[in-house]
């Protein structure tokens, strides 16, 4: 169960960020308080990256997410000042949808718990795993064909995203 | 002593040194330009504070400390409070993964240590990151303003550190690719005899591609289009004042040192001069790593007294047009030197 | 020791944040950062099982940088709809967008 360790404070204080954050991000009104909220969600997850021992995961997790999409949205907020203007955060159906993520939240932490009680890991992180992984990604026994497909994906989103915002 | 503890009061020591060099470093690094400017300028710059106006920071500090800390009607506080904080945290934390120097012995107490605060085995990565988060800070300042200057400055600092960082990221992975290694300790090992930015092309293009590109992320002339203070009065910081204001200014100079070290340890060497640095039992090599620093910073400045600064499109276009495709052709040629093995590379 | 029931019961808890901002807010804008922090929920679940279940394997780490390489593809083609919609329309509110409805 849970002791008291430099760990556990840190886990409990990086829970606390990322979901503070993200209950930030649903309640707020004001978009870029919204988007911060984002931000601070983000970096609560990658605090908790670093305690399950994948620090580089962590570091890709700023740089991607807060360092990239993050400050994308932030600055979409920013140049299109007409969205913030609106009055009602919640549509009419948000007493269900509150509902639903309610006992969709309920449900999972019961399956949780009674699925994976008090589980430490089997086996340390290797030390060499990022060199690990970096093989991996240009091995055809390891993932090479994932890889390329991901590269092409981001391509088609650059070109796409290009297209559909371009002012015609 | 638990191994806990001690391992905490190493950090927080080697923190709160790191932080306090740097605040001093700022402090005079001001003073540092405003006196090379002037003998650039044939003027003779702050000299009445203290002895060579060594005093002047204190007394600038001072003022600002005392003037009015105002906040628009019309922002939003909290954004408005909080984006030079956010501006100066990333400064701050970048140097934690630079080694400063080799394993030192602490005199009296017996204890041996390691210069640096933690050589991550990410450490390169971890630079990235940091400098991609300093982007909200000048962003979120020109927004909280409510000021149409401000704003513009904002975006501009926001569309021109993203396009830079771009440049930045690929020279940077020249130094990775022939050290082999994403840790810095193990880059700056990596260039014991030979210092990169000797080595024929590569290191010299991917070293003036890294420098410009830090230029651009710092906001320094001749690409400090956010306060250009000609047309946009003085850019995201139009609105500050007082402390507020000098945490921005704080910022922005301490990135200048934070940078001006990475360059020094992915080019230059880092902490290692021809076997100096062992000398006086190790404490020599963050002396050398700030003789670098110093060498940095009056280019920095030397350019800012050169240069005129960028045209807005010709900023961007150079960014993407010249800088970005020059750093990937030097990425690839690099791979391409590795693979033929024209140069020794520790693999 | 934080057991992996913990970081399951934050990734579950994020999760349902993430759900009920997709169903209950009216900005597209806001939409979009609810599906973020889903991704980020079965990211953190992704890695928590790794770490341990299968430490010395890559399988759950390179699920995880993939769903980052996704993310970021998702984030930039929305966030252009997005504007897209904004400009033709001058709206984001998502009931509003329904021309695809009849």
């Amino acid at each position: 169960m849970l002791t008291f360790s430099p760990v556990s404070v840190s886990f409990f204080i990086m829970a606390l960020f990322t979901i503070g954050g993200g209950l930030g991000v649903v309640t707020t009104r004001n978009l870029v308080h919204a988007a911060l909220f984002l931000v601070l969600s983000l970096f609560g997850i990658a605090g908790l990256y670093v305690l399950l021992e994948a620090p580089y995961l962590a570091v890709i997790q700023v740089l991607v997410y807060v360092g990239a999409i993050s400050i994308l949205i932030t600055i979409t907020v920013m140049v299109t000042r007409r969205l913030m203007g609106i009055e009602e955060t919640y549509n009419r159906q948000w007493p269900i949808a509150a509902i639903i993520s309610g006992l969709l939240g309920a449900g999972l932490i019961a399956l949780v718990v009674a699925q994976f009680g008090a589980l430490t890991p089997v086996a340390d992180v290797p030390v060499d795993n990022i060199e690990q992984l970096g093989r991996a990604f240009v091995t055809h026994q390891g993932f090479l064909l994932p890889f390329e497909v991901a590269s092409v994906l981001l391509l088609a989103a650059m070109i796409g995203s290009i297209v559909i915002s371009r002012d015609v | 002593m638990s191994d806990f503890v001690i391992f905490l009061i190493d950090a927080l020591v080697k923190s709160l040194i790191i932080v306090v060099s740097l605040l001093t470093g700022f402090a005079y690094t001001t003073v540092l330009e405003r006196r090379v400017i002037a003998r650039i300028q044939v003027r003779i710059g702050p000299n009445r504070a203290g002895p060579f106006g060594l005093l002047q920071p204190v007394s600038e500090g001072l003022k600002l400390f005392f003037k009015e800390d105002i906040v628009p009607n019309e922002a939003d506080k909290v954004i408005f409070t909080l984006a030079p904080v956010i501006t100066a945290v990333p400064a701050l934390i970048v140097l934690a993964v630079v080694p400063l120097g080799s394993e030192v012995t602490i005199p009296f107490l017996n204890y041996t240590t390691s210069l640096g605060l933690s050589d991550i085995n990410v450490g390169v990565l971890y630079i990235l990151a940091v400098t991609s988060i300093s982007v909200y800070g000048i962003t979120l300042a020109g927004w909280a303003s409510a000021n149409k200057y401000a704003m513009l400055g904002g975006l501009r600092s926001a569309a021109q550190m993203i396009s830079y960082e771009l440049a930045l990221g690929v020279s940077l992975l020249v130094p990775v690719s022939l050290a082999g290694s994403l840790s810095l300790g193990a880059i700056i090992n990596a260039q014991d005899p030979v210092w990169f930015v000797f080595y024929p092309i590569v290191g010299q293009v991917a070293a003036a591609i890294f420098y410009i590109a830090i230029l651009a992320e710092t906001n320094r002339a001749p690409f400090d289009l956010p306060e250009a203070e000609q047309e946009l009065t003085a850019g995201y910081h139009t609105e500050y004042s007082g402390m507020k204001f000098a945490a921005f200014f704080m910022a922005e100079y301490m990135k200048m040192i934070a940078v001006s070290a990475i360059f020094a340890s992915l080019f230059l060497g880092g902490y290692r001069l021809f076997g100096l640095e062992d000398l006086l039992g190790g404490w020599m090599g963050p002396l050398i790593l700030a003789g670098k620093v110093v060498a940095s910073l009056v280019f920095m400045i030397w350019l800012r007294a050169t240069l005129p600064r960028f045209r807005y499109d010709r900023l961007m276009s150079f960014g993407w047009k010249v800088l970005l495709p020059v750093s990937l052709v030097t990425l690839v040629l690099t791979w391409v030197v590795i693979v033929l093995e024209l140069i020794p590379v520790a693999l | 020791m934080v057991t992996l029931e913990f970081y399951l019961i934050v990734a579950a808890i994020l999760f349902s944040i993430g759900v009920y901002g997709v169903l209950a807010r009216r900005n597209a804008v806001a939409i979009l950062m609810s599906v973020e922090l889903m991704l980020n929920a079965v990211n953190l679940n992704l890695v928590a099982f790794w770490r341990f279940l299968a430490p010395t394997e890559l399988n759950g780490f390179v699920f995880a940088v993939f769903v980052f390489a996704v993310a970021a593809a998702e984030a930039a083609v929305g966030l252009a709809l997005i504007i897209s919609i904004y400009r033709n329309r001058q709206t984001v509110l998502a009931e509003q967008i329904n021309m695809l409805k009849w």
